[in-house]
Parts: structure tokens; C-alpha cells; sequence
């Protein structure tokens, strides 16, 4: 499978990363020739193998209904680049 | 002192040959003396440092000092400390503060060791030799012109310039153990679930894992000692019991059986190193072991599945970094796209967007059974041959790295080459086992590593046969030159 | 051309639950701005999410209440998108392995007749955070106090067909959470939201027409006129010869109008897969059971007992069983009432609910507990006051004057049963009022009941109501035939 321009274009849109015009073509050889090497999987048969999503088939343990946290706003929002009156800005959204 | 491993350090403190206070100056100088060369650490904790040095010495002095307390170590920059710059190798995070301590750092926080500084990275530890990293290329002691590996390469290069006696790192395809090989220093990639993930800024959440950088293989399991355990803030910690695991370093390995996988000495590497590994294993011979030849038919795939499943999860896994609550924040944003796509555009490196956009697209629909599940799949038949190959040997052993270290720039534009070079780490990290790389010899004056794979939870085992190993041999002792 | 509504419900409904569903975090409705956000709730770099049990033990209560089959493993999953409410850029929650398998529930149309609806699963999710557009200037302010609080997603299939329709079913479903204690309802707080599926087709097609997603609404009327005016949008496209596209619009209650949301305009594409920090939830045969203990009695089931044990009318038990405080109070004023269940029904249903409708006040709120009341229903029916009376004590009960009793006594309020008083009250209204005498002994039998009334009248006038009227019926029938 090799990805061309526009494909490229839709991933960074869906990723959310803007990528400059110039570059859009590296990436589109690039991301083909990972997808290539990825599609060398295509070799062996793999029907009837069932999917793992983690290494050790183990299962969830859950955790009693506790109130453990105390409010650490003014800690947290340090890292924030933009705040007023204890909330996050982001641009003016319209829904 | 300086060339001192952790557990003669800890004698030293113990027997009051020297503070910590004392130490930590002593490695502070040389991090300062050093780093403008190698580039191995993003942030010198001096205040910190000396802080926890003199609060150690104060615990020593009570009587209450634990094994490692006062012994200075680095952090990689994946690990979340509290009120110190955490970057993770990224633009994105060059102004985070962490506000916690990650489990890890928490426990060799109480365990009194002193955290000198964060180790430079892989940006997102997406890499195999250290040039992602936004804070610029880490230089391999023993040759500077090379890479020291990826994508812990700062804790590696740190570690063997004796810059710290010992340093964290984490492995999600090969992360710890390259550098290792790379840096001829040991390196353990514990079981899945082994290390807490709390706290370390995760790449692909069900690859990751933390464990020791370190001299030898003693050293790692002190370290071991303090870091491993059940964590309840991480779903995927196990609650397996905890060895000690420096109370088998000594056993015999009489009757050990190894298996070497055809897979692993075949095409694709270099002979020199074949030869080294293949004298190493001779020396686990004498040392009482029994080879035999195995197969891990799959291993060729583990590359295409680990590109499958490492950017899927890291795709997701790093769409928290929007410009919103922490990191980096594009200037003027026009509107709420802008800022996504511009904070996310400018702040991330280029491998670090390829892996996502590659991640979003195995994971977008209609490819998602081709390539997410598929690799999954393969994931199965990969965790598979390594079960059936532990029916008959207790450990597998192989080369760490296809090669030596490469030079800067040699393989940065063309990540396909890099990604191929990960294929003895990487299966071991889909199937969640442990495996450590210890120093085997040097080709071309190039530390060369060797990797043991151990079956779930057998990391006291592949201390021993390391330990042993390093018993009998001298390649860890090696310093490069200009840091002895 | 005649026109079917074809609707589906996904209604949200927030598990009551201390803690968040992967954090420890309190989930306190009203604190202040991103007070009870903590870091995992945050997404700061590093942290991870764990379970919290609370939140798999009242989904499973609610499958079990529908009837649903409860799978043996299930599997967090992310879903993901950019929204500033979001703040992990996904949203954990469950896809292919859900916690609630098919379910269903009955809902009782206006005609009485009984329709059977099928939820096609529940699952989990953590609930985003709140975006506040005025009040920052250009920007959005982004509160993520609720983000990370547990919710339940009941998605039903498109069983209904008109709005009406529709809100039974949402209102069964809030009662039925509110029943299992897993929800506290609260509409205005948002603890209990849906989004409609609504298309329209040709009335005998078998195909699904293109439907448009109404998204957050959050009252029961409010569903109703949303869906109403979709309807009437979507039949108006049609009918004009247009299409109408599958799109997320939002219900304007002001204007009564939906309109399409532009910021979900674009074509998601979410990546679900299964949350590699999070692993499967086995759930075992025991946890199922010893939560199947725990389970109330449910709307229906009560309803039919109602039915039964109460010889109430179908109408006034699911009257009574439809909010459970109301059955609860229902159930304690029979008690107090010394087992007078149908008075006690007609008290609450009528006088009762009227009252609180009045003040808008909910029955837990009354002023008038369910003893006090079935103190009075006990009263009436020992004939120590009539119904007509008790409407005065309950209005004096209400005011806060006392209990029934210490009313009926302070107030003289007792019923006059005395045979001797009551004939002397009847005596003096028969000879007061000769003419009427003459019509009533003149009238043919059947007309003869209407024309008591006068005398009855006359009779409750002079004793202010307090005469016992059985017994003046009585007496009157026997002295005016004579």
C-alpha cells in the first residue's frame, strides 16, 4: 500500500498535525516504505489466531470506590499555557 | 571512585569512606565536566541532587539506611519528577514541570538515592540511536562520532562514561538493551508489568517497560530490588510475588539449558558480532550450561507487527499533547484546529509524526483487521514460539544489536534501515518477557552485547547467568577512554 | 404520503458513584472549576486509569434488571477524537465487548397496552468535561471536573415510533435507574441526558430512512418537542423532494427548532481499540449472582403485586410504581392506614400529587409524610371524619398544623354518628321543606337518588359536614318513603 499526498494530508488532518506542503511528499514516500516493510506480515496465514492486545492474559483488577484525590489545581494549571478563573482557554468554539 | 559499581558504592557509604554528599559532588562534577561532549543529560538536578545527598546522610547517620540510600543515579526524561523538567526528549514537553513523582522515582526516592539528573532521549523514546531527541544527538563514549543507541541512549552513554554509577531507562522495542550493547553496559528489560508504568510517559502502553542501566549485573538487581513490585495506580502491574533478586546472583548455572535460535544468527548480522556472542555463549559452557539449537519461526515478523502496534498505541497514547493544559502551544492560534494542528505540528519531531500518522492509519477504518489485528495476531504465533521454545530451555541467548554502534547521521534518514535493526529486541517486548543485554567483547573497539531472554518473570534467573557470566569475564570492566 | 418515525435512544445515565470511573477523584456535582480534576482525569503525561468496582457492579445491576445477558469478559476501548472537553484526545469506553449484552423493557402506551422495546447494550464510558463559551472573551473555558465521571450508555434499538413513544421509554428507563439506586436522575444536572436517533420513512418500507442525531437533551419534555419538530423538518425535506443528510444537530428549546452542530460537522473517524492500559474485566458467575441479590423490586414486578396484594386498578399502580419513592410512600401509608389500600391510592394520586404539582416539590419533599396520611386514610374509614372533612385536615396536615388526629380534635372536626342527633337533623330538614317532600315521593324510583341529594345537603350544611353520611342516607330513605 503506498500513501499518496492526499492520503497523507487526511492522516496528518486526523492526527492533527500540520505538516508544510513541502514535506507532504517525504512523508508520503516514507509512511509507503514503513507500510511496506508493515505489510511483509501478509506472509504467513494467520486465520483462525486469535488477537492479543497485551502480553500476559491477565484481567483487570478493580479498585474499591474510594475518594483518594484533593484538589491540586493551582499545581496541575503551572503547566498551562493559557487559563482564567481556575479554567483551561482554548479559541472560541462554535457549535 | 568514580569507576565504583552500586555495590561497592554501597559499601563505601556504608563503611563511611566517603558521604553521599560527597559522591553526589564527586559524579555532579564529572556530568558537568562531560556533558558538553557526550550530551547525555537534558537536566542536571545540582540542588536536588545535594539536597537528597545531605538528607541521606542524615539517614545513614540515624542508622536507617537501606542498601542504595545515598548513591546518586539518572533518571531518564520519561519518568515524571516532581517539580523537575520531565521532556521526554520533546519540544512539546520542554517547559512540563511534572507535578508527581512516577512509582518508580517515588521508590528510589525512599529507598534514599539521590536523582542527579534526567537523561536525554529519543523524542517519546521513538528511536534506536538517540538523534530524535529535541535536545540534540547523545555521543557514545567510545566513540564519539557514534551513536550511543536508542532510545535510552543518555542513561547508556551516562552510565558507561561513568557519569552515574547507574541510570533508569525504559524498552518498548529494544530500548534499554541496544544502548546497553551499544554502550557495553548491562541492561534489564524486565517482564511486562514487572516496573510500574505509573508515571513514565508512555509511548505503546502494552510494549513499555522500565528497568535498570547499569555496570553489571549485580547492580541491576539492587536496582531491581528497589524499583520492582506491584503498583495499584497501574491496571497492568503484575501481583506476582517480588524476588530478592540478589539472592541467587551466586547459584551455579551447572545444567543450565540454553537455546539458540537459528533465527538469531543467520542472515542480517554482522559476523564479528556473531563471534563474540557465539564465545560468550562458550563461556556460559564452561560455566556449566548446555546449548541447543532452537527456532522461533516468527521472527521476521515481529518488525512489520511491532510498526503495526507501537505507533497505534502511540498515536493515541500522545493525543493528550494538544496545547491545552501542558506543553507546548503554537503562537496565535486562529482558531481550535489551528491549535491542535500547529501546537502538535511544531511541537513533535519528525519520526515521533511519522509513528503517529502511521499508527492513525492501521488503526482508521477499513484497515484496522488488516494491519492492527493482523499484527495482533502475529503477536500470538510470537508470544507462541517463545512458550513452546521454553518447553526445552530454560533461557534463549543471542546477539543484542545486528551491529555495532553507527555513526551520527548514518541511519537517521532512513528509518526503515533503523527499524530493521531492532530485530532481536523487539519480539521480546510483544511477547512481555524479560531479557537483559550484558557486555560480551568489542568489535572494531565497539562494545558488543549479548542478549539472554528469560521466560515470565524469571528475572532473578537471568541475573545469575549474567552475574556468572560476568564473574568469568572482564568486558564489563572496560571503561572508555578518556573517562577512566 | 403517510410517513413512519423510526426512533432510537442513547441516554447517558450517570452512575452514582463516589469516585470517578479510572480515578479517585470525587464526582460532587458544582464544585469549583477544575477543582475535582486530578492528574489522571487530566490526562497529564504518565498517569493510568484503573477500574473502579463500584461503577461494573451497577452496570451489571442494570442488565440484570432488563433481562440482558451479562457477557463473561469485557473490554475497555478508546475512542478517539480532539475536542478541548476531551482531555486524553480519547475517550475510554467499550465497543466490541460491552458490559450489557441485549436487554429489553416494557413501556405502557396511552391506550393502555403494553409495547416491549429492546436495548441493544449498555456500556461504560467516562464522561467529558464542560466547555463554557461565554463569559472568556474570545475563547472557551474548559472545566474538566466531570470529566472521568462514570457513565452508562443504554442504546435502544429503533423500536419506536413517535415521540410519545419515545419518552415512555425514556421515562422508564429513569425510573428504572433511580429503582436500582445506580442513578440519581437529576435531569438538570445532566446525570440523566439523551440523544435521539430520528429518521422517517414511507409508511410500509422496510428500509431505514437517513436519520439525524439530536444531541444532550435533557428533559422529558423537551424529547418530546425535539423529536416532534425533527420529524416535521425531516417530512418537509422529503416531501419537497430533498434528502435529508446524516448529521448531529442540537434541539433549541427557545426556538423550538434543531439545528445542525457545526462543530461535530466533520466525518469521525474514532480508531477504536481495545486500551492497552486497561486489561479485560472477567466477570464471574458469583459476582452476577451475589449482585442479583442485591436487586430491588423492580417497577413491574412491584406493579403486579400492587395489583394483587392491593386489588389496585392496572392504571393506579403504574401510577403508584412509576417513581419508586412515590411506591415506597404508597406502600408506607397502607401500613399506617391499617392495610386501607384504596383510599390511601386515591389520596396519593389525587390530593397528594396535586398539592406537590402545585409547589413543584417532589414526594420526598412533602410536607405531609406517608404516616400522617395513612393516619388520615385510617380516620376516614372508621368513619371518625368523611372524605369531604378530610380534605380540610389534609389541607391543615400540609400547612404543617399537626397530624390528622390532633387536627380532627382541635379543629371538632369528629363525624356526628349519634343516631338521635342525625334523626333530629333529619326530621327538621323534612319538615322544613314540604315541596321537595312531594317531588321526591312523586318521582319515579330511578330519579329518586338525584333528589336525595337535597335533603343529604341541607343535612351536612346544618352539622357542617361533620354528620356521617351513610347514616343520613339511611334514615333519610327510610323517613321520606314513609
Amino acid at each position: 500500500m503506498s500513501l499518496d499526498k492526499s492520503e497523507v494530508q487526511k492522516i496528518a488532518w486526523l492526527a492533527k498535525l500540520a505538516i508544510d506542503d513541502q514535506d507532504i511528499s517525504t512523508y508520503s514516500n516514507e509512511l509507503s516504505n514503513i507500510l511496506g516493510l508493515v505489510e511483509t506480515m501478509n506472509s504467513v496465514d494467520t486465520n483462525g489466531i486469535s488477537p492479543i492486545a497485551h502480553p500476559l492474559d491477565l484481567t483487570a483488577r478493580l479498585r474499591p470506590d474510594q475518594v483518594t484525590e484533593t484538589n491540586h489545581r493551582d499545581q496541575f494549571q503551572k503547566n498551562a499555557p493559557l487559563i482564567d478563573d481556575g479554567c483551561y482557554l482554548v479559541p472560541k468554539v462554535i457549535e | 571512585m568514580h569507576l565504583s559499581t552500586l555495590a561497592q558504592l554501597s559499601t563505601a557509604l556504608e563503611s563511611k569512606q566517603i558521604s553521599s554528599e560527597e559522591l553526589t559532588r564527586l559524579y555532579l562534577d564529572r556530568c558537568n565536566q562531560f556533558n558538553d561532549s557526550l550530551n547525555c543529560f537534558i537536566t542536571i538536578n545540582k540542588d536536588i541532587a545535594l539536597a537528597q545527598a545531605k538528607s541521606a546522610d542524615k539517614q545513614r547517620a540515624a542508622g536507617n539506611a537501606l542498601a542504595l540510600t545515598g548513591i546518586p543515579i539518572a533518571q531518564k526524561d520519561i519518568f515524571c519528577t516532581k517539580g523537575i523538567k520531565t521532556s521526554c526528549g520533546s519540544k512539546m514537553l520542554d517547559n512540563f514541570i511534572a507535578p508527581y513523582d512516577a512509582t518508580v522515582i517515588e521508590k528510589m526516592n525512599l529507598a534514599g538515592m539521590v536523582n542527579i539528573g534526567k537523561t536525554n532521549m529519543d523524542e517519546f523514546a521513538m528511536g534506536s540511536s538517540n538523534e530524535t531527541s529535541f535536545y540534540g544527538p547523545v555521543r557514545n563514549p567510545w566513540d564519539k562520532d557514534t551513536v550511543p543507541g536508542g532510545s535510552s541512549g543518555g542513561s547508556a552513554s551516562a552510565v558507561a562514561a561513568r557519569l552515574s554509577p547507574a541510570a533508569t531507562g525504559t524498552d518498548t522495542g529494544g530500548s534499554i538493551r541496544q544502548p546497553a550493547s551499544l554502550c557495553g553496559i548491562t541492561g534489564l528489560k524486565p517482564t511486562y508489568g514487572r516496573v510500574s508504568r505509573y508515571g513514565m510517559i508512555a509511548f505503546a502502553s502494552s510494549l513499555d517497560q522500565g528497568g535498570p542501566m547499569t555496570q553489571t549485573a549485580e547492580d541491576a538487581a539492587l536496582m531491581m530490588n528497589v524499583i520492582a513490585g506491584f503498583d495499584e495506580r497501574d491496571s497492568t502491574s503484575a501481583e506476582h510475588p517480588v524476588d530478592d533478586y540478589t539472592a541467587n546472583l551466586n547459584e551455579s548455572i551447572e545444567g543450565l539449558k540454553i537455546g539458540l535460535p537459528k533465527e538469531y544468527f543467520g542472515a542480517g548480522l554482522d559476523s564479528n558480532i556473531a563471534k563474540i556472542v557465539e564465545d560468550g555463549i562458550k563461556e556460559l559452557e564452561k560455566l556449566g550450561a548446555v546449548c541447543k539449537e532452537i527456532e522461533l519461526p516468527n521472527t521476521q515478523l515481529s518488525i512489520p507487527a511491532y510498526y503495526v502496534v507501537a505507533p497505534a498505541e502511540c498515536s493515541s497514547n500522545l493525543s493528550r499533547f494538544d496545547g491545552v493544559r501542558f506543553g507546548y502551544r503554537c503562537e496565535d492560534p486562529k482558531d481550535l484546529s489551528d491549535l491542535y494542528c500547529r501546537s502538535r505540528g511544531e511541537g513533535f519531531g519528525k519520526e515521533v509524526k511519522r509513528r503517529i500518522m502511521i499508527g492513525a492509519y492501521v488503526l482508521s477504518a477499513g484497515y484496522y483487521d488488516a494491519y492492527y489485528l493482523k499484527a495482533q495476531q502475529i503477536r500470538h504465533l510470537i508470544r507462541d514460539d517463545f512458550q513452546n521454545a521454553f518447553k526445552n530451555v530454560d533461557v534463549i541467548a543471542g546477539p543484542t544489536a545486528t551491529g555495532t554502534a553507527f555513526k551520527l547521521n548514518e541511519k537517521i534518514n532512513d528509518p526503515i534501515s533503523m527499524y530493521l535493526s531492532d530485530i532481536y529486541t523487539v519480539s521480546v517486548n510483544l511477547a512481555g518477557l524479560p531479557a537483559i543485554s550484558v557486555p560480551a567483547g568489542f568489535s572494531n573497539k565497539l562494545p558488543v552485547g549479548m542478549q539472554l531472554i528469560g521466560n515470565y518473570f524469571e528475572e532473578s534467573r537471568l541475573l545469575n547467568i549474567a552475574h556468572r557470566f560476568q564473574q568469568a569475564t572482564d568486558h564489563h570492566k572496560a571503561i572508555p577512554g578518556g573517562f577512566e | 404520503m403517510e410517513w413512519e418515525t423510526v426512533i432510537g435512544l442513547e441516554i447517558h445515565a450517570q452512575l452514582a458513584t463516589k469516585s470517578k470511573i479510572f480515578s479517585g477523584a470525587a464526582t460532587t456535582y458544582g464544585a469549583e472549576p477544575n477543582t475535582q480534576a486530578c492528574a489522571v482525569d487530566l490526562g497529564l503525561p504518565g498517569v493510568l486509569p484503573v477500574i473502579n468496582k463500584e461503577v461494573i457492579s451497577k452496570a451489571i445491576k442494570f442488565g440484570l434488571a432488563i433481562e440482558a445477558e451479562i457477557p463473561p469478559k469485557s473490554v475497555f476501548a478508546r475512542k478517539n477524537y480532539f475536542y478541548p472537553d476531551l482531555p486524553k484526545g480519547y475517550q475510554i469506553s467499550q465497543f466490541e465487548l460491552p458490559i450489557v449484552s441485549t436487554g429489553h423493557i416494557d413501556i405502557q402506551l396511552e391506550d393502555g397496552s403494553t409495547k416491549r422495546v429492546g436495548v441493544t447494550r449498555a456500556h461504560l464510558e467516562e464522561d467529558a468535561g464542560k466547555s463554557m463559551h461565554e463569559g472568556f472573551g474570545g475563547f472557551t473555558g474548559i472545566d474538566l471536573n466531570r470529566a472521568g465521571t462514570p457513565l452508562l450508555e443504554i442504546v435502544s434499538e429503533p423500536d419506536m415510533r413517535n415521540a410519545k413513544e419515545a419518552v415512555a421509554y425514556m421515562k422508564k428507563i429513569h425510573s428504572l435507574v433511580r429503582y436500582l439506586e445506580i442513578c440519581d436522575g437529576n435531569m438538570q444536572e445532566g446525570s440523566f441526558r439523551c440523544d435521539a436517533n430520528v429518521s422517517v420513512r414511507p409508511k410500509g418500507q422496510n428500509e431505514f430512512g437517513t436519520r439525524a442525531e439530536l444531541k444532550n437533551i435533557n428533559s422529558f419534555r423537551f424529547v418530546e418537542q425535539a423529536i416532534n419538530i425533527e420529524v416535521e423538518r425531516q417530512i418537509d425535506i422529503l416531501e419537497d423532494g430533498g434528502k435529508v443528510i446524516q448529521e448531529t444537530r442540537l434541539y433549541d428549546p427557545n426556538k423550538n427548532e434543531t439545528r445542525s452542530m457545526r462543530s461535530k460537522e466533520e466525518a469521525n473517524d474514532y480508531r477504536y481499540f481495545p486500551d492497552p492500559d486497561l486489561l479485560p474485566v472477567e466477570i464471574e458467575n458469583s459476582f452476577i449472582e451475589e449482585i442479583r441479590t442485591q436487586l430491588p423490586e423492580l417497577p413491574d414486578a412491584k406493579k403486579h403485586r400492587f395489583i394483587n396484594e392491593f386489588k389496585l386498578s392496572e392504571y393506579d399502580s403504574t401510577v403508584l410504581t412509576a417513581q419508586k419513592e412515590m411506591s415506597d410512600y404508597f406502600e408506607a401509608c397502607v401500613k399506617a392506614a391499617d392495610g386501607e389500600a384504596k383510599l390511601s391510592s386515591n389520596w396519593i394520586t389525587g390530593e397528594l400529587a396535586a398539592a406537590l404539582n402545585k409547589e413543584n416539590k417532589d414526594i420526598a419533599d412533602s410536607p405531609v409524610s406517608a404516616e400522617m396520611l395513612g393516619g388520615m386514610v385510617k380516620r376516614i374509614k372508621d368513619d371518625t371524619i368523611s372524605g369531604k372533612i378530610a380534605k380540610q385536615v389534609f389541607e391543615a396536615m400540609w400547612n404543617g398544623e399537626g397530624d390528622s388526629d390532633s387536627i380532627i380534635e382541635s379543629k371538632g372536626l369528629k363525624q356526628v354518628t349519634d343516631t338521635g342527633a342525625i334523626e333530629k337533623l333529619v326530621d327538621d330538614v323534612i319538615a322544613n321543606s314540604p315541596s321537595q317532600v312531594e317531588l321526591y315521593q312523586a318521582a319515579p324510583d330511578d330519579k329518586k337518588g338525584k333528589l336525595i341529594g337535597y335533603f343529604v345537603g341541607q343535612i351536612m350544611k346544618q352539622s357542617q359536614g361533620k354528620a356521617n353520611p351513610k347514616q343520613v342516607n339511611e334514615l333519610l330513605s327510610k323517613k321520606l318513603k314513609s
